[in-house]
């Protein structure tokens, strides 16, 4: 793992702890979890990810790229920003 | 044809229809025998758990089969059904619990976090399976299906804007009564496949869950509706024939190009419920799906439906959600509880046999809503909004009576606003509240969503506005954001906007 993609796991997982919960109570996010599946994210926090993935790295998430593939645990999230970034 | 008992249709179908596939989630795909013999052996396991006739059972469990069998399970042995979602906290799990005093809890490993610390917190909570061992073999055979009619088939806990949440008490006679009388317009067929985005916990997803299996169709549950395309590809995958959304839904459908490719011509019947369609909307979802009917459907849990638009009737009287449905009466009242004519504004009110039983273990807000009827010992329900009728008694929603903006001594309606800015191309949510002001009591404020590539700003809300509102109804302030708040049943959540208006900060023009 190149160390650009490290600071970007970690700040993905920061965003998400700071925005999304978890908390005490909440389970330990793996880094291939399921945001869905976990009830992380809902539609209207997937929304609020791309802006901030737009917002943080510069690029544009275009339509045909918000699927679960690219959008739905910080493995996916890290993958995807490699490849737009590459 | 009509059952006394809700599981009933249920049971029939698997004794006609063994081979088919009835439920679909993903890759698995379930035919009706299967989910009979889980039905029954998890019936059986509750049985042997000690769980009984009447007895509340909580189901707590992501959208998925071992739901659908929870729920026919729970309905099998005479129990009642207190569905939660997958999403719910601890603390409200606890309460839920607490409230009905549960005997059971049906969930799943994976959502320990919520229900760990709830069961440590409830002492009387007797028994708690995770799916994962509900196909375990129980030893006890199963009783006679005893229940009638005039049992609690299901305590349905609504959120409300304000307060606790209470629990909707609804009869095995409610909800086969609301049942026929929907089935009675809507004409679903075993031939259908249903596509189940919607929260299957909530009352409109769940009497699409029911009435599809009771009738022999197959329900598909899509689970990655947060994802459009997705979506998208399920309805041309599994060739869905009817799909029941809410606005939300509609709105990620159409405003996702690439969601457009997709073959949609399996449709037959779109549905909006839960919240009122921007008339927009309309146009662009007959544009999307020309072949299918849609129907704009008004309900509350408390009957689950009370209103559809005839789909000919669309071009005539967009924004209408019609004149009631079968089976039920229904008239607008003034403020001090006279009736109106039609062609008048008042609060709805409905009579009929699907109006709840009251609130569980709630007689004053219970009073609060249900009250005496036309009829001696009758109990109708005060529905707390307010419609307005046309000279046929075609209902158009005006606002919630809570939400109603009083601002200068003039009366705003969020919904008037709200559709006036939909119009404005590049927006893609709205919400409208009333926001306190020292000198008009209120203002109105507008919280606008967009989509990414609108050239759009709180300005070109305003000017738009201007052009189509009297000037009371013009929003002072609009508020550009990312999201709106949302009921898991996709309704905007009016009451989070306000309740957190006073502490935030705005840049809004």
């Amino acid at each position: 793992m190149s160390a650009s993609e490290h600071d970007v796991r970690r700040d993905l997982r920061r965003y998400i702890e700071d925005n999304f919960v978890l908390g005490a109570s909440g389970p330990q996010l793996k880094d291939a979890d399921s945001f869905l599946e976990h009830h992380v994210l809902d539609s209207t926090g997937f929304l609020e990810l791309i802006a901030h993935l737009e917002e943080t790295y510069g690029i544009k998430v275009t339509d045909d790229e918000m699927v679960p593939e690219n959008l739905d645990s910080i493995d996916a999230v890290a993958a995807y920003l490699a490849r737009k970034r590459a | 044809m009509r059952h006394a008992l809700l599981h009933h249709a249920f049971e029939a179908t698997a004794a006609r229809l063994p081979g088919k596939t009835a439920l679909v989630c993903g890759t698995r795909r379930l035919a009706y025998r299967e989910v009979q013999a889980r039905v029954q052996r998890l019936a059986s396991r509750l049985c042997a758990a000690g769980v009984a006739r009447g007895d509340r059972v909580v189901v707590m469990l992501e959208a998925d089969i071992e739901y659908a069998v929870a729920v026919h399970a729970v309905l099998r042995i005479g129990a009642v059904l207190v569905p939660l979602a997958p999403t719910t906290k601890a603390d409200k799990l606890a309460f839920v619990i607490e409230d009905t005093e549960a005997s059971a809890l049906l969930t799943e490993a994976r959502l320990e976090a919520t229900w760990g610390p709830a069961r440590e917190r409830c002492a009387g909570l007797r028994r708690l399976l995770l799916a994962a061992t509900f196909d375990d073999d129980a030893d006890a055979d199963l009783p006679r299906d005893e229940a009638a009619a005039q049992d609690l088939a299901a305590l349905l806990y609504t959120s409300g804007s304000t307060g606790r949440p209470k629990g909707v008490m609804l009869s095995h006679h409610n909800m086969t009564s609301a049942w026929a009388a929907v089935q009675a317009y809507l004409g679903l067929r075993e031939s259908d496949v249903i596509g189940l985005a919607l929260p299957p916990t909530y009352s409109y997803g769940l009497y699409h869950l029911l009435m599809g299996l009771g009738l022999g169709a197959t329900v598909v549950i899509e689970r990655q509706a947060a994802f459009p395309v997705k979506l998208a590809e399920t309805l041309e995958r599994e060739a869905v024939t009817v799909f029941p959304a809410v606005p939300s839904l509609f709105a990620a459908l159409l405003d996702t190009p690439a969601a457009a490719r997709f073959d949609h011509r399996a449709l037959r019947i779109v549905s909006n419920a839960a919240a009122a369609l921007p008339t927009s909307h309309i146009e662009r979802i007959r544009r999307r799906w020309p072949q299918a009917r849609l129907y704009c459907m008004y309900g509350m849990t408390e009957c689950k439906r009370i209103s559809y638009l005839p789909p000919e009737e669309l071009e005539r009287r967009p924004g209408s959600v019609g004149r009631g449905m079968p089976m039920q009466e229904h008239w607008l009242v003034d403020e001090a509880n006279r009736r109106l004519p039609h062609g008048s504004t008042g609060q709805l009110v409905v009579s009929g046999p699907h109006v709840m039983q009251g609130y569980w273990r709630r007689p004053q807000e219970t009073a609060e809503r249900l009250g005496p009827g036309p009829r001696e010992g009758e109990r109708v329900l005060y529905t707390g909004d307010l419609f307005r009728s046309d000279d046929e008694g075609y209902l158009y929603f005006v606002a919630r009576m809570d939400d109603i903006i009083k601002t200068g001594g003039e009366k705003v309606a969020p919904r008037e606003v709200e559709d006036a800015i939909h119009q404005l191309e590049g927006v893609t949510g709205c919400a409208v509240i009333g926001v306190p002001d020292a000198r008009l009591g209120q203002t109105v404020k507008a919280y606008v969503t967009l989509r990414a590539d609108a050239a759009v700003d709180a300005r070109a809300v305003i000017r738009h506005c201007q052009a189509r509102l009297e000037s009371h109804m013009v929003p002072k302030t609009v508020e550009i954001v990312q999201a709106l708040p949302m009921t898991e049943s996709g309704k905007v959540r009016h009451a989070a906007l306000r309740e957190a208006e006073p502490t935030r900060g705005s840049d809004s023009a």
